[in-house]
C-alpha cells in the first residue's frame, strides 16, 4: 500500500472542530487512509477538536479499535481533542466482552452531544431538552 | 424391491379408509382421548375435533405421497407439521409428555377399527395392524420429541422473561436512568442488564446510569468484574455510570479481596447516587474537562 | 420422493426429524486472500446469523469474532478459508465458524490466547477475544502445519 489512497469519508470543518464519521464498509486500507487524511487535516487546520461519528459502524473489531485509539493519541499530540460519538449498544457490549476498553478515547452519546462537549453549541432553543446543548 | 404387494395393498386400504371414514375415525379418536383422560389440559372437544381432522388429512396426503411408512411422518412436510403442531399445543397446555404421545398412539385403535369395517380377513388385518403400528409409532416418537423441545423452549423463554423482568431500567431524572439489581450478577444476567441498560441510554439520551446493588447479596471477584464490564459499556456509549447501594459489609469484602473499583464512581445509597448524577449532568461548567466523558 | 423399497426397511421407526432449513444449509467456504475478502466474510457471517435467528447483540458478537479470526488467518496464516456451519442441538440452533489457514502455526498457544499478545496488527485480542464472544472454542495448530480455529455460538444456552 504505497499509493496514496483516499478514505472516501468527508471531513467537514465547523469552526475549530473537524467533523467526520466512519462507514461500516471500512476495510483496513481505508482505515489507514482515513487516519492519514485526518491527521493531515488536524495539523493543517490547527483544529482544537475532532468529532468522529461512529453510529454507522455495525461492528468494531480490534483493528478498528486500535485505529481509533491511535487517532486519539496522534490528535492529542497535535493539540486536538477527539470525541467518538454514537456507538451502538451491541457494539459497546461486544467491545467490552472482547476486552477492549478504548483506553483514552472520549465518547459521547451522539454527534450533537459530542459537539457540545467540544464547545461547539447550537443556537439557544426554548424547547425543553435543549438545556443540555445550550448549557454545557 | 422388498415391498410386497400386500404392503402396497395395506397402504391403499388404509388410505381409502382414512378418506372415506374420516369423520368416523376422528370421532372415535376424540372419544378415546376423552375416555382415557389423555388430555390433562383444557382443550375443548371442538379443538380436539379440529386437530383430528387436520391430522387425518395430513395422514392421507402423507400416505399418498409414496414415502416409505417408516419415514413418512418425519419427511412428509404436511404430516410432520400436523404432528408437531398438535404436540406443541399439548406442551403449551401443560399436558405431560407421556399423555401427549399416548394421545397420538390412541389414533392406532381408531384406525384399526376403521380397517376392520373394510375387511374381516385375519391375515389382512394383521398386516394392517403392523402397518398402522409402524406409522403411528413414528408419530408417537416425533410427538414426544417435539413435546420435550417445546417445553424446553417455554422454560427458556420464561427464564429469559423473568430475567428481563428482574432487571427493570427506570428513569429517575431527566437523562438519569437507574437499574436496581436483585440477586447474583452472573454472566447471563450481566448480558441482559447491559443490553437493557444500553438500549435505554440510547432511547432516552441518558447521560448517567445508576446501577444499584443494594439487592446483590455478595460481591466477589466475578461480580466485580461483571460490574466493571457494565460500567465500561456505559462509558463506551458516552454516558457515565454510578454504582450505588454499596453496603458497609460489601465495601469491606471488596477491600479484603483487593478488587480495584477506584475507576468507578460509587455511592452508599441511591439518593446519594442521584445527587451525584445530577451534579454530573449540570457539570462543572461549559469549559470543564470533567464533563460527561473521561 | 424416494421409491418405497429398501430404504423403508433400512431406516427404522426412530428417524431423527430433519427440518427443511437444516437440509438446505450446506456448509459454505469463503476464501480469505485479500483485505476485501475480510469484508465479504463479514457479510456472509452476518447473513448467516440472521438466518439462524440471533438477536442483534449476538449477531454483533459472532460477526466480530469472525472478523478477528479471519484477520488472524489473513495476517498470520497468509490467507485461509472460513467455513460457516449450522449445527443443531435439542432446543437450539447454532452457528459454527471453521477458520483454517496454512500458515506457520502458533508456537505458543497459551501466549496467543493471552490478551495483549500480538505478532501483527491489532490489539492481540484476536484469539482470546473470539473465545470470549463465542460459546465454544477449539484450536488445532501444529508448528509449520497451519491452524484451524473452530468457534460456535448457540441461540439458547
Amino acid at each position: 500500500m504505497t499509493a496514496p489512497r483516499l478514505a472516501g469519508v468527508p471531513i467537514l470543518r465547523l469552526g475549530d472542530v473537524l467533523v467526520t464519521g466512519l462507514l461500516n464498509e471500512l476495510d483496513d486500507g481505508a482505515a489507514v487512509a482515513f487516519t492519514e487524511e485526518l491527521t493531515e487535516r488536524i495539523s493543517g487546520s490547527s483544529a482544537r477538536g475532532v468529532l468522529i461519528d461512529i453510529s454507522r459502524l455495525e461492528i468494531i473489531d480490534s483493528f478498528v479499535a486500535r485505529t481509533l485509539m491511535e487517532l486519539t493519541t496522534v490528535a492529542r499530540l497535535l493539540g486536538a481533542r477527539v470525541i467518538v460519538a454514537g456507538m451502538r449498544p451491541p457494539v459497546a457490549i461486544t467491545l467490552v466482552e472482547l476486552g477492549i476498553e478504548l483506553v483514552g478515547v472520549e465518547t459521547a452519546l451522539n454527534a450533537e452531544q459530542g459537539l457540545a462537549a467540544l464547545g461547539w453549541r447550537q443556537a439557544p432553543d426554548p424547547v425543553e431538552g435543549s438545556r443540555r446543548g445550550a448549557g454545557r | 424391491m422388498r415391498v410386497t404387494t400386500s404392503e402396497a395393498a395395506v397402504r391403499e386400504r388404509l388410505t381409502r379408509a382414512l378418506r372415506e371414514r374420516d369423520a368416523e375415525i376422528a370421532d372415535r379418536w376424540v372419544e378415546l382421548q376423552l375416555e382415557q383422560a389423555l388430555l390433562g389440559t383444557d382443550i375443548s372437544e371442538a379443538e380436539l375435533r379440529e386437530e383430528a381432522d387436520a391430522l387425518i388429512d395430513a395422514l392421507v396426503s402423507g400416505l399418498e405421497s409414496g414415502v416409505p411408512v417408516d419415514r413418512v411422518v418425519t419427511s412428509h412436510t404436511g404430516l410432520h407439521e400436523a404432528v408437531v403442531r398438535l404436540s406443541m399445543r399439548r406442551a403449551r397446555g401443560g399436558a405431560t409428555p407421556t399423555v401427549t404421545s399416548l394421545a397420538v398412539l390412541a389414533l392406532k385403535e381408531a384406525l384399526l377399527k376403521a380397517v376392520q369395517r373394510e375387511t374381516r380377513d385375519a391375515e389382512e388385518l394383521f398386516a394392517s395392524a403392523v402397518f398402522i403400528n409402524r406409522l403411528m409409532d413414528a408419530a408417537g416418537a416425533l410427538s414426544f420429541e417435539t413435546y420435550v423441545e417445546g417445553r424446553e423452549d417455554i422454560i427458556r423463554r420464561q427464564s429469559q422473561q423473568l430475567m428481563e423482568l428482574s432487571t427493570p431500567v427506570v428513569r429517575l431524572w431527566r437523562q438519569v436512568l437507574a437499574v436496581p439489581l436483585i440477586g447474583t450478577l452472573d454472566t447471563a444476567r450481566t448480558q441482559v442488564v447491559m443490553e437493557n441498560l444500553l438500549q435505554a441510554i440510547q432511547d432516552h439520551e441518558a447521560l448517567v446510569a445508576i446501577v444499584d446493588i443494594t439487592g446483590v447479596p455478595t460481591v466477589d471477584t466475578a461480580v466485580a468484574q461483571h460490574l466493571m464490564q457494565t460500567v465500561n459499556a456505559v462509558r463506551l456509549m458516552g454516558a457515565d455510570c454510578v454504582i450505588s447501594g454499596v453496603r458497609p459489609s460489601i465495601a469491606q469484602t471488596i477491600a479484603q479481596l483487593g478488587i480495584d473499583l477506584s475507576a468507578i464512581l460509587t455511592r452508599a445509597t441511591l439518593a446519594d447516587a442521584l445527587a451525584a448524577a445530577i451534579k454530573l449532568i449540570d457539570g462543572p461548567g461549559p469549559d470543564g474537562d470533567d464533563g460527561e466523558s473521561r | 420422493m424416494a421409491p418405497a423399497g429398501e430404504s423403508a426397511l433400512a431406516s427404522w421407526v426412530t428417524t431423527v426429524p430433519t427440518s427443511a432449513e437444516e437440509r438446505a444449509s450446506a456448509p459454505a467456504a469463503h476464501v480469505v486472500r485479500t483485505e476485501e475478502d475480510l469484508l465479504t466474510v463479514r457479510h456472509a457471517v452476518r447473513a448467516a446469523t440472521v438466518e439462524v435467528g440471533f438477536g442483534l447483540v449476538d449477531q454483533t458478537r459472532v460477526v466480530t469474532a469472525a472478523s478477528e479470526l479471519a484477520r488472524n488467518a489473513y495476517v498470520h496464516g497468509g490467507g485461509g478459508t472460513v467455513t460457516i456451519e449450522y449445527p443443531r442441538r435439542p432446543g437450539g440452533r447454532g452457528l459454527r465458524l471453521v477458520v483454517k489457514d496454512d500458515g506457520p502455526g502458533i508456537a505458543d498457544l497459551d501466549a496467543a490466547l493471552t490478551d495483549g499478545f500480538t505478532t501483527g496488527s491489532g490489539l492481540g485480542h484476536g484469539l482470546g477475544g473470539a473465545r470470549r464472544l463465542m460459546d465454544e472454542f477449539t484450536v488445532q495448530t501444529t508448528p509449520g502445519g497451519g491452524t484451524v480455529v473452530t468457534v460456535t455460538r448457540w441461540t439458547a444456552r
